[in-house]
């Protein structure tokens, strides 16, 4: 099996990985990182989403071969409870859940969004985050927190 | 990477079993004897069974003053948990931080029926609440003996029990039975699951009293989840767990007659279980449990294509034998009013087979081990999946255990049971713990659907256009064809595909109004499943089970009655409506919306986008909701925006009004999408919609830019639900708004652009 190294959250990983393997399952199972999620292995959802280099990526898709040197955000590497990315902060301020299944891909989505596009407007949002799934039906409250954060990112 | 273990309930049950002892600290002014003397009155060390008539099966004070509510019932999104927490606080006179609620495990909590008919607070609640106040006035009168003063000279406040004017004599709820268990008497009504209630003594206070109950409380989950440190079922690991994948038939109802085994023996670990019809793999790494179930070869029996054609599914619910009728309401003489009719409207609806197409397929995990079973499932009725595990596994129910653990989502009997039963089969098969998750095919393909019908209804006017006769019946797959909970292998697909005897249940339902009139009949007609073993298309509860389909139909005829004699839609409804609670749902919304009175439709507009706005209102299990919808219709395109609501919501006393606004944004929203846009398709095989781009669901563009929500709240009525009453007026809203906007009556659910685009141009 081809040994590799994963970058995730600023720390190396050596892994033994098939590397037709897609990264999702590296981060889930090899190296035990619960935030990126199966919700259908098509890149049809978002679920799954992963910076590579900054870019959002669906990871449920992209194998291990195409990662190459590439830096991994995920998640956990966005904020923390102590120093939160402001999406992150304002969907708790908005209280945005239902299940809570979907989260990772909206706010990983939404993230690079708001970092690249200052001031944005509610169509641009919206256009930014299409395709991503929630199937409880929390968009009003998505759009609340995305506003929020935008504001709150200037 | 043990992640379970971190849990509450996990370590304080696993540090109480094992040392089975006291863990109170002693007070100093509390001899030894003095503890043991209020113990053996009321609390103990030893813990009770775990049986309804317990109030330990309900609550714990925990040696550092925390209250541990074990419940019966679990969240599935709506924050939940908050609102018993609150309801449990409110009781108690505890500060609400102080208490944690341990949500469906078997272990820790007797059956109160899971998730089901919306029923958290309205069941759930109340039972939380008699016990929360039973356990206050032990503790109260634990107290009194303690401080040697009289029960009525004591006040409670934050868990701290203090005489009346004297707070420096007190005593914590800790101090008084803290880390020991509850040893009280309940008297239980004898029933297991929604109807499960067992009162103490005590009366729980009066809704003038609450302080805690009613409050806006934030969720405290919330943070975890966008931080990613909340585990969901799919998240958890055991060690040597293996990852499982099923494998399903292109022609559903065919069972495999051989396997190839020797086609995935390049696959590090890989095995087969196979079992006359349940065929799975499992591996040491999920991807190449992936793999294997991809590259797998199997041959199939041959097996008549079980499908009607899917043009044809609506001709086929017409002409298909009644399995059962029932006739839920009657008054007058129905047939006479026809006979004796003016004028006879009639019409007919169809609703089409949806999938629950949770965020995630389901997942579970089942470890066997020292003859002890243990499943993690994101099953809405763990009590019941403990049945049907210990069923399936052939062994006592005591000795499963099955810890509901968040999933990737569920609105009703989705495919976590199914699930559940998968990876115990498999895991029974390797010897090993097995994790099952479905792929996204089988997920939206093979779970239980919400089931298609056909309604008709019917109106009989005398001369004066006055409204003399009703008659709505709907004909459709039973709601319960597979029950709604997979305590039963026949119920779900490893009893079926292992060939367990069917047992296909009857049920459906009829509109839920309060319409006086004087010739009435409501009724339901249900058929046999299309293929009576391991069916894509098998059918059970999806949100608000029959609501949606069958209100779409009964409101969407009102309003064509109330077109037909030229009066405004809500100004008919009010004619007919008796209920107050019902009326007052219906003027709220007007109100709020700013409903202009006319008859609908409108015929003020030309061009291509024109809008319009239409009603529908409904009651479900003691709640009542009226929504209108107002919408655009851009009728180039057909396709539809249903671009604001306002819904006026009573479900008598309201808990938390900020997440019962959640609860009803969610459920206009998934509303929106089963209306516009899901429909399950097939072709004469199987289920051919199984991904995202073959059902679709509303899109973040696709939003409603407003969802205005009135509640009503009626503090001294008891709460009733509030996670499914407000989807059901959806759909009906929206056709009418249609309605209202162009003229035309669509009758059958989605309103794609295609369809809405025909019907436009006919």
């Amino acid at each position: 099996m081809p040994k590799m190294d994963l970058t995730v959250n600023g720390t190396t990983h050596a892994i033994e990985a098939d590397p037709d393997m897609p990264l999702l399952y590296a981060l889930r199972d090899d190296l035990g990182l619960n935030n990126p999620h199966f919700g259908c292995g098509l890149a049809q959802c978002g679920a799954c989403t992963v910076w590579l280099d900054g870019q959002p990526t669906r990871s449920c898709i992209t194998p291990l071969s195409a990662v190459g040197n590439a830096k991994i955000t995920t998640l956990a590497g966005l904020g923390t409870p102590e120093k939160p990315h402001p999406i992150q902060a304002a969907y708790v301020e908005e209280q945005v859940p239902q299940c809570g299944y979907c989260i990772n891909g909206w706010l990983m989505t939404a993230a690079a969004f708001l970092r690249d596009k200052k001031k944005p407007t509610e169509a641009e949002i919206k256009e930014a985050l299409t395709g991503l799934k929630c199937r409880c039906g929390t968009h009003i409250s998505i759009l609340k927190a995305v506003k929020r954060a935008a504001e709150m990112m200037g | 990477m043990t992640k379970h273990e971190s849990k509450i309930s996990f370590t304080r049950r696993a540090a109480l079993l094992g040392g089975g002892a006291l863990v109170v600290s002693i007070g100093a002014p509390m001899t030894l004897d003095r503890v043991l003397e209020i113990g053996q009155a009321h609390a103990q060390g030893a813990k009770p069974p775990l049986t309804p008539d317990q109030l330990s099966s309900y609550l714990a004070v925990n040696a550092d003053g925390t209250i541990s509510a074990y419940f019966g019932k679990m969240d599935m999104g709506h924050g939940l948990h908050v609102a018993i927490g609150q309801i449990v606080a409110e009781e108690l006179d505890a500060p609400f931080k102080a208490v944690k609620v341990i949500m469906g495990d078997t272990a820790s909590s007797v059956n109160q029926g899971g998730a089901s008919g919306s029923t958290g607070v309205q069941f759930g609640g109340k039972q939380m609440r008699v016990a929360a106040a039973e356990a206050r006035r032990v503790l109260v009168d634990m107290a009194a003996r303690h401080l040697a003063m009289p029960a009525d000279q004591l006040l409670v406040k934050d868990g701290v029990v203090s005489a009346k004017g004297d707070t420096a004599k007190r005593v914590p709820y800790a101090e008084l039975v803290g880390g020991r268990y509850f040893n009280v008497q309940l008297d239980w009504n004898k029933q297991y699951g929604n109807p499960l209630y067992a009162p103490g003594k005590a009366q729980p206070k009066k809704p003038s009293e609450h302080t805690v109950v009613g409050q806006p409380i934030k969720r405290e989950d919330v943070a975890p989840k966008v931080f990613a440190q909340q585990d969901f079922v799919t998240d958890i690991k055991v060690p040597g767990m293996m990852h499982g994948r099923m494998i399903r038939p292109a022609v559903a109802g065919a069972t495999p007659v051989k396997v190839d085994e020797s086609s995935i023996k390049d696959i590090p670990g890989a095995k087969v279980v196979w079992d006359k019809g349940f065929l799975g793999v499992v591996a040491d790494k999920e991807w190449n449990a992936i793999k294997a179930a991809q590259q797998l070869k199997v041959a199939w029996s041959q097996t008549q294509a079980p499908f009607p054609d899917q043009t044809k599914l609506f001709e086929h619910i017409r002409n298909a034998p009644v399995r059962k009728r029932a006739v839920e309401q009657q008054n007058g003489n129905v047939d006479e009013a026809f006979k004796n009719a003016a004028k006879v409207i009639e019409a007919e609806y169809e609703w089409p087979f949806q999938s629950h197409a949770s965020m995630g397929p389901a997942c579970a995990l089942v470890e066997i081990k020292d003859g002890q079973i243990t499943c993690w499932s994101g099953t809405q009725k763990s009590h019941f999946v403990q049945q049907g595990l210990a069923a399936t596994l052939n062994v006592p129910a005591e000795s499963v255990r099955v810890i509901w653990t968040p999933g990737p989502g569920s609105y009703g009997r989705n495919d976590a049971d199914d699930a559940a039963m998968d990876a115990a089969v498999l895991a029974k098969a390797v010897g090993r713990p097995v994790r099952v998750q479905y792929m996204r095919d089988q997920g939206t393909g093979w779970d239980p659907k919400g089931p298609a019908s056909i309604h008709k209804a019917r109106a009989a006017l005398d001369a004066s256009g006055k409204l003399i006769g009703y008659e709505f019946v709907s004909k459709a797959f039973s709601r319960v064809d597979v029950d709604t909970n997979g305590s039963k292998p026949y119920d779900t697909l490893a009893g079926q595909t292992l060939g367990v005897a069917l047992k296909s249940g009857d049920g459906f339902g009829t509109p839920a109004e309060s319409y006086a009139i004087d010739n009435k009949r409501l009724s339901w007609e249900t058929i046999p499943p299309l293929l009576d073993r391991a069916s894509p298309l098998r059918t059970s509860h999806l949100r608000d089970p029959v609501g949606p389909q069958i209100h779409f139909a009964s409101e969407s005829f009102i309003d064509e009655v109330a077109a037909a004699v030229n009066v405004d839609p809500i100004a008919f409804r009010l004619r007919h409506a008796t209920d107050p609670r019902d009326i007052a749902v219906i003027k709220a919304a007007a109100e709020k919306a700013n409903w202009q009175t006319r008859p609908s439709p409108r015929r003020d507009q030309s061009g291509s986008k024109l809008s319009g706005r239409g009603i529908a209102y409904a009651q479900r299990s003691g709640t009542r909701v009226a929504v209108i919808a107002e919408v655009d219709v851009d009728r180039s395109s057909g396709k539809i925006w249903a671009r604001k609501f306002t819904v006026a919501h009573d479900c008598g006393q309201i808990i938390n009004p900020d997440g019962l606004v959640k609860c009803v944004e969610g459920n206009i929203v998934q509303g929106v999408s089963r209306t516009l846009w899901e429909e399950v398709t097939f072709d004469r095989n199987t289920v051919t919609s199984i991904d995202w781009i073959s059902y679709p669901i509303l899109d973040i563009t696709e939003t409603p830019a407003k969802v205005n929500v009135v509640l009503i709240n009626h503090p001294e009525i008891a709460p009733s639900g509030a996670g499914e009453p407000s989807i059901r007026p959806v759909a009906a809203a929206i056709g009418n708004a249609i309605f209202d906007a162009t003229g035309v009556r669509i009758r059958r659910v989605p309103f794609s652009p295609e369809r809405v685009k025909e019907a436009l141009s006919s």
